[in-house]
């Protein structure tokens, strides 16, 4: 009997020991798991003013020619209401708006890529996009449910070299993956394009097409092919913190702010020079054309370093 | 037999030690994780004194008005001229409210747009001091609206005739960009009787303004609109609110103003911004019928220096706020330049931005907007100047 207590004590003592030994471990784990997230979550952030102030008359000249965008808005016949707004409204501001469809439509025109597949058709998109780039050193890669304003976004890009690899938008996390989230927009530089095609080639790593049950979403297969170029994805963001791309619509992000903070809904929600708001209606995106380009208080001004003109034959900006 | 039992109790006490650690450390978690749930509790606690600490910053309460302390400003903003209107274009902002609407709606127009007004006073059926309302005496209900504005009006009056220039009423829902109606009453003299809103023409010689878009009376008009109740020459006619004060107005001699911008597009608005953009009305709809002016649709239907929209639900401030005053496009030289207002000059301002800017490019800016070919745009042919000309540009 007495052998036996004492072989119990023991065990209880072991047991206790060793359950130490595991959470300690735990922890071990976590924190090293942590710094190694760290070390690959990039901020990109715009240039302030003071740093655009010590450049010269030319040199911002040049910045504002080397920031021109090309536009590549994945569309869809069954989404034409979207498709159409988006093509009287933001798009505009793109240096070059180039719509890629699944399917061609008689109503409006489009680069038709006849392909049903979502990865595949991205793809061909990109590919078409690089191929015809012209002189344009970015790509702005959207759904026809986002709006973007470019002018923030070359605000934001403003003094990147697109000759570096640059992949950058609202970047989360899967697991080990770091990607873009689509529906807030994908940046591109000319450099990660480029590095993107020779990864294209390599069926191995980057195939077209997987034959797998579970696919993939797209953005997670683009930012997979990235990783293996070496692009990484980093978040665009403000000098408070807040997410210049979102992928929630504008109004449920303030209503969510109106449950956060109730006494600062306006400033604790939404970015002053936001690039990009996803899941946006037409109606939406027609009211916040207006709000951002038209609607202002009198008196009010920033004299921005940079100007950008108004696009030709427009008349709702 | 013998030998199994130590081994048997070792694994058993092995069992129990790592179950009871095991409890014990997730009870330690807890016991940290909990005060974290108390500091939530304290923090809204807190939450709501900061709020109470930052309203003492905006406003001084006097009465049941507030005075405005310190209207909003953005950093790295330039807000000389907004600065200047508001010393020079003091404006009342009474808003028609009832008891009922306190948290749902007014609490929203005053965490928004009424910041922007010199006083602002809540006009309610009851007295609330710590909100704070003022209770005219009246029932609740759309027969009491004329009742209310009068009375709202009188109040006005009485206690705060020599604190401001301009009188203006909205509704709890009703969204006033308050600075881009001091550029339009920066045209006029607080001494004209005149007064501005969202014109209609029916049922009157000169129109008379639309109750839900907003309207704005002069001290003068202010003045004759209490004389003539009290010659009697206005009384309570109607309870349809807007059209009894417009028929007041006309009767002691206030002017219907035109509060179109230089292009000719309207300013106050019956709607939210959404419908007057995007909203097809059928001709049938009174809408049609009642406007003074042409209406257009789609862009034009609203000027870039909009005064005010109506029906405009909590979210809807809060957008309005964010579209107004904090979204908007980096460098983006807007199409519409307004003019500046007689009496002030942005030359007047020592360069805000010493050092160069970008003016080469500023200087190959083709003239905007002289060749806009939009069909919806009314007759009138738009005025030869919209901007405040090159010189006054560039001194920025």
């Amino acid at each position: 009997m007495l052998s036996d207590g004492c072989s119990f004590i023991k065990g209880v003592l072991l047991g206790g020991v060793f359950c130490l030994v595991l959470s300690f471990l735990g922890n071990f784990n976590f924190s090293s798991e942590s710094s190694t997230e760290d070390h690959h979550h990039h901020h990109i952030y715009a240039p302030s003013k003071d740093e655009l102030k010590r450049l010269s008359e030319s040199q911002v000249e040049e910045l504002k020619n080397q920031v021109r965008v090309y536009c590549i808005i994945m569309v869809q016949p069954k989404t034409l209401v979207y498709w159409a707004t988006v093509l009287d409204t933001w798009s505009k501001h793109c240096d070059n708006a180039v719509f890629y469809t699944s399917e061609s439509s008689k109503a409006l025109e489009a680069v038709d890529l006849n392909e049903k597949d979502d990865w595949a058709r991205l793809r061909k998109a990109l590919i078409h996009a690089y191929e015809n780039a012209g002189d344009l050193r970015w790509f702005f890669v959207a759904q026809p449910t986002t709006f973007a304003i470019i002018e923030n976004l070359k605000h934001l890009i403003l003094a990147k070299d697109p000759n570096e690899p640059f992949y950058l938008g609202n970047a989360v996390k899967s697991g080990e993956l770091e990607y873009v989230e689509y529906s807030s927009g994908i940046v591109l530089s000319y450099e990660a394009l480029k590095r993107l095609m020779t990864m294209f080639k390599d069926e191995g790593q980057c195939p077209e097409r997987t034959h797998t049950l579970w696919k993939m979403g797209e953005d997670k297969q683009l930012a997979l092919c990235l990783k293996y170029a070496g692009v990484f994805a980093e978040n665009g963001e403000d000098r408070h913190g807040k997410g210049l791309f979102n992928k929630q619509n504008v109004v449920n992000m303030i209503k969510q702010s109106m449950q956060d903070n109730p006494s600062d809904v306006v400033e604790g929600c939404c970015p002053d020079m936001a690039v990009t708001y996803g899941g946006m209606s037409p109606n939406q995106m027609h009211v916040m054309m207006f709000g951002v380009y038209r609607l202002r208080p009198y008196g009010h001004d920033f004299h921005d370093w940079l100007t950008f003109y108004p696009p030709k034959d427009s008349d709702n900006d | 037999m013998k030998t199994l039992g130590p081994r048997i109790s070792f694994y058993a006490g092995f069992v129990v030690g790592t179950f009871t650690l095991y409890v014990f450390l997730r009870q330690l978690w807890f016991e940290k994780t909990l005060p974290m749930h108390q500091v939530t509790t304290l923090a809204r606690i807190q939450d709501y004194q900061q709020q109470l600490e930052e309203e003492k910053k905006m406003w001084k309460k006097e009465g049941s008005a507030l005075f405005n302390l310190e209207h909003p400003h953005h950093i790295g903003e330039d807000s000389r001229m907004a600065d200047e209107l508001y010393k020079k274009v003091r404006i009342l902002c009474w808003v028609m409210t009832g008891p009922k609407n306190l948290e749902t709606k007014t609490r929203h127009v005053k965490y928004t747009w009424s910041r922007h007004c010199n006083i602002v006073v809540f006009m309610s059926s009851v007295d609330d001091p710590d909100f704070p309302t003022v209770g005219l005496g009246t029932k609740e209900g759309r027969d009491q609206l004329y009742w209310k504005t009068i009375r709202a009006y009188h109040y006005a009056y009485e206690h705060y005739a020599d604190e401001a220039d301009w009188f203006l009423k909205a509704d709890d829902d009703t969204y006033v960009i308050v600075d881009n109606l001091r550029w339009i009453l920066a045209n006029h003299t607080p001494e004209e009787p005149i007064y501005f809103g969202r014109r209609f023409k029916p049922y009157t010689k000169q129109g008379y303004m639309s109750g839900g878009a907003g309207y704005v009376l002069s001290r003068e008009a202010l003045r004759r609109f209490v004389e003539g109740f009290k010659s009697k020459q206005c009384t309570h006619t109607t309870s349809v609110e807007d059209l009894a004060m417009g028929q007041c107005m006309e009767k002691v001699g206030v002017l219907a103003g035109d509060s179109r911008d230089s292009f000719h597009r309207e300013t106050f608005h019956p709607f939210v911004l959404e419908q007057h953009l995007t909203a097809k009305f059928p001709k049938s709809f009174w809408y049609w019928s009642y406007c003074y002016y042409p209406i257009s649709e789609g862009p034009n239907c609203c000027s870039d220096m909009s005064v005010s929209f109506h029906y405009v639900d909590a979210i809807g401030m809060y957008l309005m706020e964010y579209y107004t005053y904090h979204l908007r496009a980096f460098g983006y030289r807007h199409r519409y330049q307004p003019p500046t207002p007689p009496g002030y000059s942005i030359n007047k301002f020592e360069s805000w931005d010493a050092g160069k800017k970008d003016k080469k490019l500023e200087q190959k800016l083709v003239h905007p907007d002289l060749s806009r070919t939009d069909k919806r745009q009314n007759e009138d042919p738009p005025p030869v100047d919209g901007k405040d000309g090159p010189a006054a540009a560039e001194g920025k």
